[in-house]
């Protein structure tokens, strides 16, 4: 009897840590998810004085022929951009997880570039090389740059890094025991790929072909720059909001915009069924065996990758190094005055911009990890809750930074939400985030949430549940397993959550350009006002900067991983 | 389910509390909302569309005036500041609008949002550069006017040696494709551009104008200044832009490459204004700085960079004109019908143009 009362009291107690860990993430995504996103929703169904007008706006958008078009063209660029980025972040992975390339690190970097700096400069540095005054147009490699062709290289460029993060991630998890086995039996080399390998990293593929098709979807960056007259849902989202100031109809875009989290929960719901987990505890690490054709064909494919990616960041370092391009070609360092830029706020702005980013990349990691441990590892229990949870938090992948930063503008400058058909309403005890730079730091962590949360989710998946099985049988309470085994085993995935939240909360335009207030400027949306004003090379000088510190974090970053791994080899003699 | 129990008790009971917290009347609601606006006196947070290094050079003397003022500038594009304040409209952070487009003010002034105010010397100010009303709503500083650049290298390598000076000239089948204007929908050049065209021609007359320059138009661009820069950059043979943004470019690349045009037939324009934000707490400072954006040591400012300002033109021509630049600016447009009909005629230039980009390519 005493030995039950016992039991119950402990499962009380986990019990309730679990609950308070569940709701809290679900509490979190609700206010700043959720409940911007109803704000922006009511908003769609109302014309502007607030009257209810049902879906006018939907019919409106429907009937109209360049909104058609828009989509179609959407459809067009997500689809393109996505096979052309998966495909190379598919081989790229492949390559510097499972074959023997010399220099891994480097191709590693050279890989990740894209997302170090804002896609402002994705544009300026495409421009520079395919323009009609490009470097490679003038030695005759003519493309015709602004519309289709420029978006889908931009956007693949631009997806190539998330969708080779995650198949890196899936690629690492790979049971020896399996190919060993495969070896035994003569197994061919094409059959263990096709048997072995892509079922293994099946998880991570599809993660990835949702990430880059989300992203290019919901992309403002590169159509803006180079999409000419090649209309997308997400500018036609800006047309709407900042051109027209048609914030209901720019509501009902931002709805359409959300097909693809729909769409990929329901296949994310269908394979999560099938998912087992790759490695056991009593798994053994993947051993690289040389292999020389495949490993030279290996080698040149990624050599021909990062001198792709080098000589277009080595293009945009030209641009923010000379005078006045194509006429003026001396080379100046003026660009990067910070005292001068933006209306002297440049100084302000950039601490702004590290104080924000270290900010939401500490509050993120911390945030998206415990939710996707509890979400993942927690057996029988809260179901529904977890899968709302789930959910939520895969959502804010869908969902494009303009309608972030619009509908947390619309929800939290209200002071008060008045209550239908009564005198009533419902103060706003979160207004008083407005205009600070919290509003910017909690966008991130919502325009962001997802891909850590892959990340987390992805790697949680590969550790046994067996983990969690013994220790409860150990009766130890599940926080303990998940400070001593968890969090420990999965820290270089927790690292490498806090670089994505770090890097892209430096870069990100989209969401905060709504945000950003007079008492705290930052540098990406001073970007943006300075290449409108057609300060070019200023505005590449400032991505370079911000492209320098992400590489100086991401450099730290790789240092202490290498420092961990040689602890791990020590401690395993 | 005892535990279950308990725990859906405490739910239920934190619930509540929070609730209860935070329900009122909207009427308190509404007070409660000015209260958590009120801010510092020092604290002058402006909204502005001007150009970014126009701002350092601008306020410069007013920070010498009042040192121990905090400014904030909010700087973006016509159509960000405009959808910016609309978004802000129950809780403005903005205590002033300094130079932003009438049409944009005045769409300000048909939602409420702006207090009207009276600064010192306004009797200085022509009468078409500021609001009819008595207390006049919104008083104008400068303005600014459709103009367009050439890059004579670039019409060189398609063979045109030509420069287009009308309206009319744009039209010339051989500049098919080499043509970038700003989007009306997000540009308030583009816009101006657009009015101007449909006051000058009428409405039929100027939408057809419109179908057939469309014929020649490589872009709709995004920002106003952008078609100039680009245009002057290489990327296009005639960028439509305005004035300003037009002879600077020009003469940043120099004028044996670039020149900027003037049209014919007389340019779109609208002004750049200033305007006190209606909100619970007017502050003092707010006055005083819109008293001093239209002194005349500014307006001497204002004049190097856009010439028109609302003081009137002195005698001597404006560097980069060739006449009278008042002249120039189209003399009957109705900014009050503009502003009015600014969703109308943004939804018809979509209509047909936007969906331009469709399948042939």
């Amino acid at each position: 009897m005493k030995k039950i009362s016992q039991r119950l009291q402990r499962f009380t107690k986990e019990d309730l840590v679990r609950a308070a860990a569940v709701y809290a993430v679900i509490v979190f995504l609700l206010v700043f998810l959720v409940f911007p996103l109803a704000t922006l929703f009511v908003k769609a169904f109302q014309d502007k004085d607030g009257v209810f007008i049902g879906l006018a706006h939907f019919a409106e958008y429907f009937t109209s022929k360049s909104m058609l078009v828009s989509i179609r063209n959407t459809f067009v660029i997500s689809i393109s951009s996505t096979v052309i980025s998966v495909t190379l972040a598919f081989f790229y992975a492949y390559a510097l997880s499972r074959k023997n390339v010399p220099a891994k690190s480097f191709f590693r970097y050279v890989g990740m570039i894209p997302i170090f700096a804002p896609t402002m400069l994705l544009g300026i540095a495409l421009i520079y090389l395919f323009g009609n005054q490009g470097i490679l147009t003038s030695l005759g490699l003519e493309i015709p740059l602004y519309g289709k062709v420029g978006i889908i290289i931009a956007e693949s460029i631009y997806c190539f890094p998330a969708a080779t993060t995650i198949l890196m991630v899936a690629f690492s998890a790979a049971d020896n025991r399996l190919y060993e086995a495969a070896e035994t039996m003569g197994t061919s080399a094409l059959r263990k790929i096709v048997t072995i390998t892509i079922p293994n990293v099946k998880y991570g593929l599809i993660n990835a072909i949702f990430v880059s098709f989300t992203y290019s979807f919901t992309d403002f960056g590169a159509p803006s720059v180079v999409g000419g007259n090649y209309n997308v849902l997400a500018t036609d989202v800006y047309k709407q909001v900042v051109g027209q100031q048609n914030f209901n109809m720019g509501a009902v875009v931002g709805i359409i915009l959300l097909f693809p989290t729909v769409l990929s929960f329901i296949v994310d719901w269908v394979t999560n069924k099938k998912q087992n987990a790759a490695i056991s505890s009593k798994s053994v690490p993947y051993r690289i065996k040389p292999h020389r054709a495949s490993d030279l064909a290996a080698t040149v494919f990624c050599i021909i990758i990062a001198l792709a990616m080098i000589l277009f960041f080595a293009v945009a370092l030209f641009a923010s190094l000379i005078r006045l391009w194509p006429y003026d070609l001396t080379f100046t360092l003026d660009n990067y005055n910070l005292a001068e830029a933006g209306s002297g706020n440049g100084l302000a702005a950039f601490r702004n911009s590290v104080l924000i980013s270290l900010i939401s990349a500490f509050l993120g990691t911390a945030i998206t990890f415990i939710g996707a441990y509890i979400i993942e590892k927690t057996q029988h229990r809260f179901r529904i809750s977890r899968k709302i949870a789930y959910f939520l938090s895969i959502t804010p992948l869908a969902i494009p930074g303009t309608v972030v930063g619009l509908s947390f503008i619309l929800f939290f400058n209200a002071s008060a939400f008045d209550i239908p058909f009564t005198q009533y309403a419902v103060l706003n005890p979160l207004h008083g985030i407005y205009g600070t730079i919290w509003i910017i730091v909690f966008a991130n962590l919502i325009h962001f949430y997802s891909v850590p949360f892959s990340t987390a989710t992805t790697a949680l998946k590969r550790l046994d549940r067996e983990f969690e099985t013994v220790s409860e049988s150990l009766s130890v309470p599940f926080y303990r397993t998940f400070a001593r085994v968890t969090v420990p085993l999965c820290f270089p995935a927790i690292c490498e959550m806090w670089v994505y939240f770090f890097v892209n909360s430096l870069v990100t335009v989209s969401a905060v350009v709504f945000l950003y207030t007079p008492t705290a400027p930052i540098t990406s949306v001073m970007i943006v006002s300075m290449q409108g004003a057609g300060q070019t090379a200023p505005a590449a000088a400032m991505c370079m900067l911000l492209l320098f510190i992400n590489l100086i974090v991401r450099l730290l970053y790789e240092a202490l991983r290498h420092g961990l791994k040689k602890r791990e080899k020590r401690l395993q003699v | 389910m005892k535990k279950k129990l308990i725990l859906l008790a405490m739910t239920v009971i934190m619930a509540m509390t929070s609730l209860t917290g935070c329900v009122t009347t909207q009427q308190e609601a509404q007070s409660a909302g000015a209260d958590a606006s009120s801010e510092e006196e020092n604290v002058l947070n402006v909204y502005t569309a001007l150009e970014d290094e126009q701002v350092t050079d601008y306020l410069e003397e007013f920070k010498e005036l009042h040192p121990d003022v905090t400014v904030n500038v909010t700087r973006e594009s016509t159509g960000v500041i405009t959808s910016r304040l609309l978004a802000e409209k129950d809780n403005p952070v903005a205590d002033v609008v300094w130079g932003l487009s009438a049409t944009s003010l005045l769409v300000l002034k048909q939602e409420g949002m702006l207090e009207p105010y009276a600064p010192e010397g306004v009797d200085r100010i022509l009468p078409q550069f500021k609001d009819t009303d008595e207390t006049p709503s919104w008083v104008g500083i400068d303005a600014w006017e459709t103009a367009w650049i050439v890059n004579k290298e670039v019409l060189k390598s398609h063979g045109i040696d030509t420069v287009p000076t009308s309206y009319q000239d744009l039209l010339d089948p051989k500049y098919k494709g080499l043509i970038a204007m700003s989007n009306p929908a997000s540009s308030g050049t583009g816009l101006l551009t657009v009015n101007g065209i449909l006051t000058l021609y009428g409405e039929e007359e100027g939408w057809n104008y419109l179908d057939e320059l469309d014929k020649n138009v490589a872009v709709y661009m995004h920002s106003g200044s952008q078609p100039a820069k680009e245009t002057a950059a290489g990327e296009y043979g005639i960028g439509i832009s305005f004035g300003y943004r037009c002879l600077q470019s020009a003469e940043e690349v120099g004028s044996d490459i670039c020149e900027a045009v003037f049209p014919e037939e007389g340019s779109g324009w609208d002004m750049e204004a200033n305007a006190l934000i209606k909100k619970a707490n007017e502050k003092d400072i707010a006055k005083e700085f819109l008293d001093w954006a239209i002194s005349d040591n500014i307006m001497t400012k204002y004049a190097t960079n856009y010439p028109i300002v609302a003081i009137g033109v002195g005698d001597d021509i404006p560097e980069g004109y060739s006449s009278n630049p008042l002249d120039q600016l189209i003399p009957d447009i109705d900014f009050n019908k503009a502003a009015a009909d600014r969703e109308s005629i943004l939804a018809e230039w979509s209509e047909r143009y936007d969906a331009k980009s469709a399948p042939e390519e």
